[in-house]
C-alpha cells in the first residue's frame, strides 16, 4: 500500500454539528488547521434554521438554547459572530380538564401559583429548588471535565477521580446520601418527596423525559431535571431561553467564529469511510471516492455511526464493536414544526399571561406522561402524547413574518419501529394528526391557523441528521451510559481505539442537548495528545 | 421513667432476622429476649395451614439466599432444619408445550451464550457478597472503620480485572431487559431469567436498577452455594426453619415470648430503655433491637416525638408497597402441568413467556391495577413433602406479581375473586383440570401479608429494593448501619441493608453493631 | 383549586390597610414583603425612627405568615418543632422562639402565642407550611395558615399605651410584656399581645381584616396628640438593630433555602443558647446541638461598637489592622441615632469573638461617587444596644 500523501491538515472533523463545530474551533483557535466535512448542504446537524415554508424559519430540530456553556459561547466569541439568546418569558402545562399551571418569573406570582393547585406544594417548591440547585452546583464543573477510568491506574485518571472524590466528601455526609439518590431515583419518585399535586409534578417531570427512553417512573431519570435548573447556574442573566434566529444561529455563530480562526468548513461533501492505516487513522474517503488525509480524524456522528457504518470491522477489538453494537441509542421523540397564520388561543390560559411565552406543555399527570411511554415500549406512537411546544415568532421577530408564527412542537413517545410495520406517509401523517389533535383540544382555532406543517419522526431524523434512530442526544443518557461508560467503558476521553481518531460528539461524556461541552472536551483531549494544551 | 433493667438485648419481633439476630446476640454472651406478637415464631417465614388439613409457607416459600455461614454457625440442621428439597430446578412453562428445565432446549446461540453469562454474573455477585454481608460504611466521615470499608468495597471490585470490573460498573446501573436482549435470542429464556430480577420489586424488566435486583438474589444465593442452585425447601415449611433458628436461640440462652406484642419503645434521658407490651408490661433492656420494619419501628413503636422532623420525612418517604401477592391452592390431585416431568413438578416453574409478558404485568401495577395477565412463580411443596396435605392431595403455593397493595378501588372481594381468577386462568391452562380439583384457594394480597405479618406494605423486603434504598442509604441515611438517630435502639430486619429474602444477613449485621455499641 | 389567576399581573398581595397607607404615604416608597406589597418609608426614615422613639408608630406586620396551631397534640408538637420549652408558656402568654433542621441549623425564629391549653399561633417570617407539616407526622393536631385571615398592627413607641388607654382599651395598662389578652374596640374584638420589635414599649394588634380601617383610622385619631405617625421597614430595622434583634435573610438565612455547603446557622452560633432547653424532652436538632455545644460552636453573632460614624454595611472582620487574617463579617449595621454608637453585628469565628476583643471592620465608603475603604476599630460588646426600662414597666407610663 502507497503511503498516504502528506497533506498539512492537523485535523479533519466529521460532521459540522455544533459539537463537530466547538471541537474545530477550539483546534483552530489553538492553531491547527482544521478543516469540517458536512454531509448537508448546511453546517450543524440538529441545530439548524431552515426556511422550509415562505418566510418561516423553522428551529426544525432542536429547538431551545438551555445548556449551551457559557464557557464556551465567551471563548468562542459566539455573541461577537452574532449569537443573542432570549429568554423565555413563562411556561405552563395545559391540562385536559381546562385547567393549567403555569410558571412565572416572579416568586410570588409564581408560589401564588402553584398554591392555585397546592398550598402546600407552593412552599415546597422552595425545598425542591434548592435540592435541585444544591444537585447543580456539584454536577456543573463535571461537565467540562474529561471523565476518569475508575480501572485505570494512570495519573491523571488517579487525580480526576480524587477531584470527584473531593467534590463529593466536601458537600458533607448528608449530602452526600441526598446526592447518591438523587443520581439514581426516578423523577416520579423524587418529585413526589416534595409535591402532593399531580399537575405539579407532571409539569416538572417534563424535563425528566424528553428524548429518552424512559417513563418518568423509571429509576435514573430525576437528575435530568436538574437540566432545567442548569442555565441558572451561572448566576448569570439571560443564560437560556431561544436563540435568536433559530437554532441555526448558534451553528452560524460557530461556523463564523471557526471561519475567523482560519478554520474551513466544507458542506455537501458527505464521509463514507474513515482510512486507518496501520492501525491509525489518517483520513477519510468522501461519498465519490475523494480522500482527505489529516494527522488525525475526529468523529462528531454517534459512536454507532462512526464504527459501525464508516469503518471496517477488521480495524477494530471484537469487544469494541460488541459494545458499540450495544450502546443503546433509541429514538423515543416526535418533532412537528407549523407555520401558522395568526397567534393561536388557548382558552385555559389568562389573556395576557406570559405562559404561552415560554414551553407549553400538555398533560395532566405522571400517570398519564407514564402511559405515553407504555405505548412506546410497544412500538407505537403515545396515543396521548408528552407535549412540549413553543411559539419563538411571540419572542423573536425573525422566525415568521410579522403577525404569523412559528410552533415548534417536540413529542414524546415517537418509536423509531414501529410494531405495525415500517413508517411511511400515511403512518407518518396519522402520527402528526395524533399531536395536532392533541393540540387542538387545547385551542379551538389552531387547527385553522395552520399553513404548513413539517412531521418528523425519529426515523425522518435519521434519515435527515443522520442521528442513529433519530436518537436526540446520540445515545441514552441512562447509567450505564454515563461518565466513564459514555459511549464504551474504557473509551470514555474522546479517544477510540484506532490512534489518531476521535469522538467529540453527544454519544460522549457528558451527552447531548445543545450544550458543547462534548465538543469542548474533545478539543482538549486532542491538544493534550498533541502536546499543545497550555 | 425508669424501668428496671432486665436484658441486655430485647429484640422486637421473632422473624428470622430477629431470631439470627438474637441468636448471636446470646452467643456473644448477653442476655437476650424475643418478643412476638403472634402465636408462632417466624413472622412471614412460617408455615400455615390455610384449608383444614393443608399447609403451605404462607410468606417465602423458598430458601435460597440464606448465607452457608449463617446454617452452620447457627448449627440449624442439628435444631431440626431438614430439607424436603434442595438444588430444586427451574422450569419455565409454556404455552402448549411441555415445561422447560432452565438451560435445558436452547437454540446453539443461546446455548453458547448460557454458561458465560451465569458464570459472569456469578463473579459478580461474588464480588458483592463482602458489600452485601457487611454492615455499609458511612460516607464522609472522619472514621477510618468506615474509610476502610469503602475501600475494601474498592477493592472487592478491583479484584475483578478491569475486564469485569469495567463490566460490572456498565451492567449494574443497567435493566435486565437490556442486558438479556445483550444475550439471548429466546424469549421464554429471557422472561424467566427476567423473572428473577423483579420478583419482589417494584419494578419491571425495563426499570434501571433490575440487574442490581438480580445481582441481589445472586449474591444471596452465591453466600448460600452455587447461584442459581442453591433453592431449596425445608421439609414441614419455612415453618421449620424458623423453628430451627429459635431452638438455636433458645439453645444459646435466648427467652422467647410469644403472643407479647410490643406497643411502643421506652425513651429515657434520649435513650431507648425497653418496651411496654400491649398488656402495660414494661420490660427494661440496655439495647432495643427492632425486626419490625422501619416505618412500623419508627413512627408507630417508637414515635415521631422521639425523631427530627427530617429523619421522619425520610422514613415516611420510603418506598415499600408491596406488589408480590401469594395464592395457595389445595388441590384433591397432583398438578398435572401438560408434559411436566416428576422433578419439574418438584422444583420451581415459572410463567413469564417474555420479557414483553412481564413488563406489561408491571404496566398494570403502575396505574394502582393488578396484572390483567400476572407473572408466577410456583411451587407444588407436596410433591417434596406429603406432610403439607392430606394423603393423595396436594398444595400448590404461587407468587403471582403484579398486585399493587394500593389497589384503585381497594382490595374488595370482587378485586380479590378477579385476581385470583387471572391467576387461575394462566394455570388451568398450562395444567388443564386443575380448576376442577380445587379444594380450597387463599389469596394473600400485600394488604393481607401486612395485616397478618405485620409488615407495613406487605412489603417483602419491607422497602423497595432500588439503588435510592441501598447500601448507605437504606431504609434512610442516619439509620442505615443499623443504628438509629435515638441511643439504644437497634434495626435488624429486611428493612436494612442489604434486604428480604430469609437470608439473615441483616440480622447478622445488627448483632455485630449492638454487639459494638457494648450494649 | 383557585380560578383567580391574576397574580401574574399583580404578584403582590396588599394588606387591608393598603389603602390607608398609600393615602398617607409621601415618598410613595413600597417593597415587597412575604409576598405582600408594603411601606419602606412614608415621609422620611429618620421621622418615622424618632417617633417609635419617642412617641408612637404604627407598622403594618399583616404579613407575618401567621399559623394556627390546634388540637390535643399541639403542645407536644411545638415542643418538638421548637428549641424552647413551650410546656412553661402558660395560656395567654407569648414566647420568642428558633427551631431548628435536623443539623441543629435554623430554620427560622418566630413568636407562639399560647391562645389556650390546645391552640397555639405562630407568627414567623417566611412561610414554612412544607416543614411544619412534615413536623407533624405522628401528632394529633392541624396546622393552617391563617395569615390572610388576621390583619396585624404594631402600636410601639413611649405614648402606645397612653393611645390605647384613650380608646378605652379597659385593662390594658395591666398587660405585662409577652402577655396577650382579648379586648375590644367598640364592637371590634381585638387581641392584643405586649409584644414587638423595637425593644420599647409597645403592643401589637390582631384583628379581623374587615375591621382593619376602623382600628386603624381609631388608632391614629387617639394617636393625633400623642405623636403617633405610620412607620415603614426601613425605621423598623433600625429600632430592631438597637433593640438587639435577628432579622432572618440578613443576620441568617433558613437551613431550608440555603444552597451552598455551610452557610447555614445554628442557634447556638447565632448566641441563642439561652433559647435552647436541653432538658425539656427531645426537639428536631436536638442531638446535633448537644454535639455542637459539647464542642463549642465555630462562630458567633455578636454585637460591635465599630469606630467613627459610617455604619459597617457588608464589612469583613479582621483580627488587625493590616487585615491578613480574615475572622468573619459583618450582618448588620447602622449608626444608632439614640446611643449615638455605631453598632453593627458580627458573625465572629472561635476564638476572636470574647467580650471586649479588639476586631478591625474593612468599611468601604461611598462619598460623592468616589469609593474609599477605611480599617477601623470594633469592639466585642454586649446586645442589646438599647433598652429602656419602659419597655417593662407595668403599668406603663403614659409617656
Amino acid at each position: 500500500m502507497a503511503r498516504p500523501p502528506q497533506d498539512d491538515l492537523d485535523a479533519i472533523i466529521v460532521g459540522a454539528g455544533h459539537n463537530g463545530l466547538v471541537t474545530a474551533c477550539y483546534l483552530a483557535r489553538a492553531g491547527m488547521k482544521v478543516l469540517v466535512l458536512e454531509r448537508q448542504p448546511y453546517i450543524g446537524g440538529a441545530a439548524v434554521s431552515r426556511r422550509l415554508y415562505k418566510d418561516f424559519t423553522y428551529s426544525n430540530c432542536s429547538y431551545v438554547c438551555s445548556l449551551l456553556r457559557p464557557e464556551i459561547m465567551r471563548t468562542l466569541e459566539l455573541p461577537k459572530f452574532g449569537l443573542q439568546v432570549i429568554p423565555y418569558e413563562g411556561g405552563c402545562t395545559m391540562m385536559q380538564d381546562g385547567g393549567h399551571l403555569a410558571l412565572y418569573d416572579n416568586h410570588d406570582a409564581l408560589r401564588r401559583e402553584i398554591a392555585r393547585h397546592s398550598k402546600r406544594d407552593a412552599e415546597a417548591y422552595d425545598r425542591y429548588s434548592r435540592d435541585v440547585m444544591r444537585q447543580c452546583k456539584f454536577i456543573k464543573p463535571l461537565l467540562l471535565r474529561e471523565p476518569p477510568d475508575p480501572t485505570s491506574f494512570k495519573l491523571r485518571d488517579l487525580q480526576e477521580l480524587l477531584y470527584l472524590g473531593k467534590r463529593f466528601h466536601g458537600m458533607g455526609e448528608a449530602r452526600m446520601y441526598d446526592t447518591l439518590r438523587f443520581w439514581t431515583m426516578s423523577a416520579a419518585d423524587f418529585l413526589e418527596e416534595y409535591f402532593e399535586s399531580e399537575i405539579v409534578k407532571a409539569h416538572f417531570a417534563g424535563s425528566s423525559i424528553i428524548g429518552t427512553a424512559l417513563g418518568p417512573r423509571s429509576p435514573g431519570t430525576a437528575y435530568v431535571l436538574l437540566h432545567h435548573y442548569m442555565g441558572d447556574i451561572d448566576d448569570t442573566v439571560g443564560a437560556w431561553g431561544f436563540a435568536r434566529g433559530g437554532m441555526g444561529a448558534i451553528s452560524n455563530a460557530l461556523g463564523a467564529s471557526l471561519q475567523a480562526s482560519g478554520g474551513t468548513v466544507r458542506s455537501a461533501a458527505p464521509v463514507e469511510r474513515i482510512l486507518v492505516k496501520n492501525e491509525r487513522a489518517v483520513g477519510v474517503v468522501l461519498e465519490g471516492g475523494e480522500e482527505l488525509y489529516a494527522k488525525r480524524v475526529i468523529s462528531n456522528l454517534d459512536v454507532r455511526r462512526t464504527f459501525l457504518n464508516c469503518m471496517d470491522a477488521g480495524d477494530l477489538p471484537d469487544e469494541f464493536l460488541t459494545r458499540v453494537r450495544n450502546f443503546k441509542i433509541r429514538g423515543s421523540s416526535g418533532k412537528l414544526n407549523i407555520a401558522l397564520d395568526g397567534l393561536p388561543s388557548f382558552p385555559a390560559i389568562p389573556a395576557g399571561s406570559p405562559s404561552i411565552r415560554g414551553d407549553m406543555h400538555v398533560t395532566d399527570t405522571l400517570d398519564m406522561m407514564e402511559r405515553a411511554y407504555d405505548d412506546w415500549k410497544d412500538g407505537r406512537w403515545s396515543r396521548a402524547p408528552y407535549i412540549d411546544m413553543l411559539i419563538p415568532s411571540q419572542i423573536d421577530p425573525t422566525m415568521a413574518p410579522n403577525g404569523k408564527h412559528y410552533m415548534s412542537v417536540f413529542v414524546q413517545y415517537c418509536p423509531y419501529e414501529l410494531a405495525e410495520g415500517p413508517w411511511n406517509s400515511e403512518r407518518r401523517q396519522a402520527f402528526g394528526d395524533t399531536v395536532i389533535n392533541t393540540i387542538a383540544r387545547q385551542s379551538p382555532d389552531f387547527k385553522d391557523l395552520i399553513l404548513h406543517a413539517e412531521i418528523r419522526t425519529p426515523w425522518d431524523i435519521e434519515n435527515e441528521v443522520g442521528l442513529t434512530e433519530g436518537n436526540i442526544f446520540q445515545g441514552e443518557l441512562t447509567m450505564d451510559q454515563l461518565l466513564f461508560n459514555r459511549p464504551v467503558p474504557g473509551y470514555a476521553q474522546y479517544r477510540s481505539p484506532v490512534k489518531n481518531l476521535y469522538m467529540c460528539g453527544s454519544s460522549t461524556h457528558p451527552g447531548g442537548g445543545v450544550m458543547g461541552a462534548p465538543g469542548a472536551n474533545a478539543a482538549r483531549a486532542v491538544l493534550r495528545d498533541a502536546g499543545r494544551l497550555n | 421513667m425508669s424501668v428496671a433493667v432486665r436484658y441486655d438485648c430485647i429484640v422486637i419481633g421473632a422473624g428470622h432476622n430477629g431470631l439470627v439476630c438474637a441468636a448471636l446476640l446470646a452467643r456473644a454472651g448477653r442476655s437476650v429476649l424475643v418478643l412476638e406478637s403472634a402465636e408462632a415464631v417466624g413472622g412471614a417465614a412460617c408455615t400455615r395451614e390455610f384449608a383444614p388439613g393443608y399447609r403451605v409457607s404462607a410468606g417465602a416459600h423458598l430458601l435460597h439466599m440464606m448465607p452457608s455461614s449463617i446454617v452452620s454457625e447457627l448449627a440449624l440442621e442439628s435444631h431440626g432444619l431438614k430439607f424436603a428439597a434442595r438444588s430444586m430446578p427451574t422450569s419455565i412453562l409454556t404455552a402448549g408445550g411441555a415445561p422447560q428445565t432452565l438451560g435445558t432446549g436452547l437454540s446453539q446461540a443461546d446455548a453458547a451464550q448460557f454458561d458465560a453469562y451465569n458464570e459472569r454474573l456469578a463473579r459478580f455477585a461474588r464480588a458483592l457478597v463482602p458489600l452485601f454481608s457487611s454492615v455499609p460504611p458511612r460516607l464522609g466521615t472522619e472514621d477510618w472503620g468506615d474509610r476502610l470499608a469503602l475501600l475494601k468495597l474498592g477493592w472487592s471490585v478491583r479484584k475483578l480485572g478491569r475486564r469485569d470490573m469495567r463490566e460490572l460498573l456498565r451492567i449494574g446501573g443497567m435493566n435486565v431487559h437490556d442486558l438479556l436482549e445483550e444475550s439471548f435470542e429466546s424469549q421464554a429464556l429471557k422472561g424467566a431469567l427476567a423473572l428473577d430480577a423483579v420478583l419482589g420489586a417494584n419494578f419491571g424488566p425495563r426499570s434501571p436498577g433490575t440487574v442490581l435486583t438480580l445481582l441481589y438474589r445472586l449474591a444471596g444465593e452465591s453466600s448460600a452455594g452455587i447461584p442459581g442452585h442453591t433453592l431449596a425447601q425445608p421439609a414441614g415449611g419455612m415453618g421449620a426453619l424458623s423453628e430451627a433458628l429459635a431452638k438455636a436461640a433458645a439453645g444459646a440462652g435466648v427467652a422467647i415470648r410469644t403472643r407479647s406484642e410490643v406497643r411502643r419503645i421506652l425513651v429515657d434521658d434520649d435513650r431507648a430503655i425497653g418496651v411496654e407490651l400491649s398488656n402495660g408490661e414494661r420490660i427494661g433492656g440496655r439495647a432495643v433491637i427492632s425486626n419490625a420494619d422501619p416505618k412500623t419501628t419508627f413512627l408507630k413503636l417508637l414515635g415521631a416525638a422521639q425523631l427530627d422532623t427530617g429523619f421522619v420525612r425520610r422514613v415516611h418517604h420510603v418506598r415499600g408497597k408491596g406488589l408480590a401477592a401469594k395464592l395457595h391452592i389445595a388441590l384433591k390431585r397432583p398438578p398435572l402441568f401438560a408434559g411436566a416431568t416428576e422433578a419439574q413438578l418438584r422444583g420451581r416453574l415459572v410463567l413469564a413467556p417474555s420479557l414483553e409478558y412481564v413488563e406489561h404485568a408491571y404496566n398494570h401495577s403502575k396505574y394502582g391495577e393488578y396484572s390483567a395477565q400476572p407473572a408466577l412463580e410456583v411451587t407444588v411443596p407436596t410433591a417434596n413433602d406429603a406432610s403439607l396435605a392430606p394423603g393423595g392431595h396436594h398444595v400448590m403455593s404461587v407468587v403471582a406479581q403484579y398486585a399493587p397493595y394500593a389497589l384503585r378501588g381497594g382490595w374488595t372481594e370482587a378485586a380479590r375473586q378477579g385476581f385470583t381468577n387471572a391467576i387461575l386462568d394462566q394455570l388451568e391452562a398450562l395444567a388443564p383440570g386443575l380448576r376442577e380439583s380445587i379444594a380450597a384457594v387463599q389469596l394473600l394480597t400485600p394488604l393481607d401479608l401486612e395485616a397478618s405479618f405485620g409488615m407495613s406494605g406487605g412489603h417483602w423486603h419491607h422497602g423497595d429494593l432500588a439503588f435510592d434504598q441501598f447500601l448507605m442509604v437504606r431504609p434512610v441515611p442516619g439509620a442505615a448501619q443499623y443504628r438509629t438517630p435515638l441511643p439504644g435502639l437497634y434495626l435488624c430486619g429486611a428493612g436494612c441493608h442489604p434486604g428480604g429474602g430469609v437470608m439473615g444477613v441483616a440480622g447478622r449485621n445488627a448483632a455485630a453493631q449492638v454487639l459494638k455499641g457494648a450494649a | 383549586m383557585s380560578a383567580d389567576t391574576s397574580h401574574f399581573k399583580q404578584p403582590l398581595l396588599k394588606t387591608p390597610f393598603h389603602e390607608r397607607a398609600r393615602e398617607i404615604s409621601q415618598v410613595d416608597s413600597f417593597i415587597p414583603w412575604a409576598g405582600y406589597s408594603t411601606v419602606d418609608v412614608f415621609t422620611t426614615m429618620e421621622q418615622e425612627y424618632f417617633a417609635i422613639r419617642n412617641a408612637a408608630t404604627l407598622f403594618d406586620l399583616t404579613p407575618m405568615v401567621k399559623y394556627r396551631i390546634a388540637g390535643p397534640d399541639s403542645q407536644a408538637y411545638l415542643n418538638r418543632l421548637v428549641t424552647r420549652d413551650l410546656g412553661k408558656l402558660k395560656p395567654q402568654r407569648v414566647s420568642y422562639c428558633v427551631w431548628c433542621n435536623d443539623s441543629g441549623h435554623i430554620i427560622d425564629d418566630g413568636t407562639v402565642f399560647r391562645l389556650s391549653e390546645t391552640e397555639f399561633r405562630l407568627c414567623t417570617a417566611e412561610r414554612q407550611i412544607d416543614w411544619l407539616l412534615d413536623s407533624s407526622i405522628g401528632f394529633d393536631v392541624t396546622i393552617s395558615e391563617v395569615t390572610e385571615q388576621i390583619a396585624a398592627l404594631a402600636l410601639q413607641g413611649p405614648t402606645s399605651c397612653a393611645v390605647l388607654k384613650a380608646l378605652n382599651i379597659a385593662g390594658i395598662e395591666r398587660l405585662k410584656p409577652f402577655e396577650l389578652g382579648q379586648f375590644a374596640l367598640g364592637s371590634m374584638p381585638l387581641m392584643i399581645s405586649r409584644t414587638g420589635f423595637t425593644g420599647d414599649l409597645g403592643y401589637e394588634l390582631w384583628m379581623a381584616p374587615e375591621d382593619a380601617e376602623a382600628v386603624w383610622d381609631a388608632l391614629m385619631a387617639a394617636g393625633r396628640t400623642r405623636g403617633i405617625r405610620a412607620i415603614g421597614s426601613s425605621a423598623l430595622n433600625l429600632a430592631r438593630i438597637e433593640a438587639g434583634f435577628l432579622s432572618p435573610n440578613v443576620d441568617f438565612l433558613s437551613a431550608e433555602h440555603t444552597v451552598r455547603i455551610g452557610r447555614e446557622i445554628s442557634p447556638l452560633e447565632l448566641n441563642l443558647a439561652w433559647l435552647v432547653d436541653f432538658k425539656k424532652g427531645h426537639f428536631t436538632g436536638r442531638r446535633a446541638l448537644v454535639t455542637e455545644k459539647e464542642r463549642g460552636p465555630r462562630r458567633l453573632l455578636v454585637g460591635l461598637d465599630v469606630a467613627g460614624n459610617k455604619p459597617a454595611h457588608n464589612a469583613l472582620l479582621y483580627t488587625n489592622r493590616a487585615g491578613r487574617r480574615e475572622i468573619g463579617f459583618v450582618t448588620s449595621a447602622i449608626w444608632s441615632p439614640t446611643c449615638k454608637r455605631n453598632i453593627a453585628y458580627g458573625l465572629v469565628d472561635a476564638p476572636f469573638h470574647a467580650l471586649g476583643s479588639t476586631l478591625w471592620a474593612d468599611i468601604y465608603l461611598h462619598r460623592e461617587l468616589k469609593w474609599e475603604r477605611r480599617m477601623s476599630r470594633a469592639q466585642v460588646v454586649d446586645k442589646p444596644f438599647f433598652a429602656p426600662e419602659r419597655r417593662r414597666a407595668t403599668p406603663p407610663a403614659d409617656f
